[in-house]
């Protein structure tokens, strides 16, 4: 990762909802290359104004879109839609048959999560990051 | 042998059927309640309700003692993480799934399910290979196509009628494995000789089947 730290970075985000909006606007106020994949146009809307990435209107389990996308190229991908089975597909995709640098996925259930561990998919879980925040602001209160 | 199967539509009810037969026993996970009660009410299986992509549903399911899973719901990506999971985290020997679209029964393997079947590909490539020839029967597609077995009834008018099996210039990758003459079955050589009325069984790969049709007939229709 360290020879890509410019600005050429070619990151792929799978899902405009959200998530997957508001990193990609985060993304492109720092300046980074971002493409946004989504399977409804729509959910496009959710882009701010001065979002300055691409956007592919297209099913991202076909292996059509992923290659429109130039996933051979891509630097990182981050597979935020709705779905976790999903997720897990296109992050594997990315991981095992495209050799992504870095590919993060969003799981909703935490019960999958030691599955892909062993596959250097990292994985972020809402459920679990909102519970260790929610514990520490409890465990601090006590504390007082 | 235990078997699970996850999801549902027609072919569960067929293939449920024909394990229960062979005295397997069959789990049903499947995520529409009454779905699962009329499951319930049809077959003589284990049925447990809940989505068989989480692994504590699976576990309920037995999955600990069951030799194969079967994943056959409509989404490729569940059938993707049903057999992962059953692979990875308990060591489930045999893991078949569904794929709906065929392109991605490529990366399924890339990602390590045993057995991957594309429902429309086989459907499909059986179509393409009746073609609109009527004297030829029973063709079947082995190892998901990549190889196939055709049988065709010669006649007087075809050119190889009469000809020694040495004498006939078949394209590579065919060969005549069997002659039906009359009700007995001849494993030709290459002094056979093909009369009229055998049926020649040609195992060939698929790509150059309408050549071999094209030298045994002597025509392309």
């Amino acid at each position: 990762m360290d020879i890509n730290k410019n600005n050429d970075e070619y990151i792929i985000i799978v899902g405009c909802g959200r998530l997957g909006s508001h990193l990609a606007n985060l993304l492109s106020k720092a300046r980074k290359s971002v493409v946004v994949i989504d399977k409804d146009e729509k959910a496009f809307n959710r882009l701010s104004d001065d979002f300055s990435g691409f956007t592919i209107e297209a099913d991202a389990i076909e292996i059509e879109t992923l290659k429109k996308a130039k996933i051979d190229k891509a630097d990182v991908i981050a597979a935020t839609t709705n779905d976790d089975n999903t997720n897990i597909m296109i992050a594997q995709i990315a991981k095992t048959i495209y050799g992504v640098p870095k590919v993060i996925a969003r799981l909703f259930e935490p019960s999958r999560e030691k599955v892909y561990e062993e596959l250097e998919v990292e994985t972020i879980c809402p459920t679990t990051l909102s519970a260790i925040e929610f514990k520490s602001i409890i465990l601090k209160e006590e504390g007082k | 042998m235990n078997i699970i199967i996850v999801g549902g539509g027609k072919k569960i009810h067929f293939l449920t059927k024909s394990f229960i037969s062979k005295g397997y026993n069959v789990t049903i996970v499947n995520d529409d309640y009454e779905y699962c009660k009329k499951l319930d009410k049809m077959h003589d299986a284990n049925i447990v309700y809940g989505d068989g992509t989480k692994p504590y549903i699976l576990e309920d399911a037995g999955i600990a003692y069951c030799h194969m899973i079967i994943a056959l719901t409509p989404k490729d990506p569940d059938n993707l993480v049903i057999c992962q999971i059953a692979e990875r985290m308990y060591f489930v020997k045999k893991t078949f799934s569904i794929v709906n679209d065929p392109e991605n029964i490529e990366i399924f393997k890339k990602l390590g399910i045993d057995t991957v079947i594309s429902t429309s590909d086989i459907i499909s490539a059986l179509i393409e290979q009746r073609v609109t020839i009527d004297d030829i029967n029973n063709l079947v597609p082995i190892e998901e196509g990549k190889i196939s077995i055709m049988e065709v009834e010669v006649n007087s008018e075809n050119p190889v009628t009469g000809q020694f099996l040495s004498e006939i210039k078949l394209p590579e990758d065919s060969i005549v494995g069997c002659i039906i003459r009359g009700s007995s079955a001849v494993i030709p050589r290459g002094n056979t000789k093909i009369l009229e009325d055998d049926k020649l069984i040609i195992l060939s790969l698929p790509e150059i089947q309408s050549e071999v049709l094209k030298v045994i007939r002597g025509k392309v229709d």
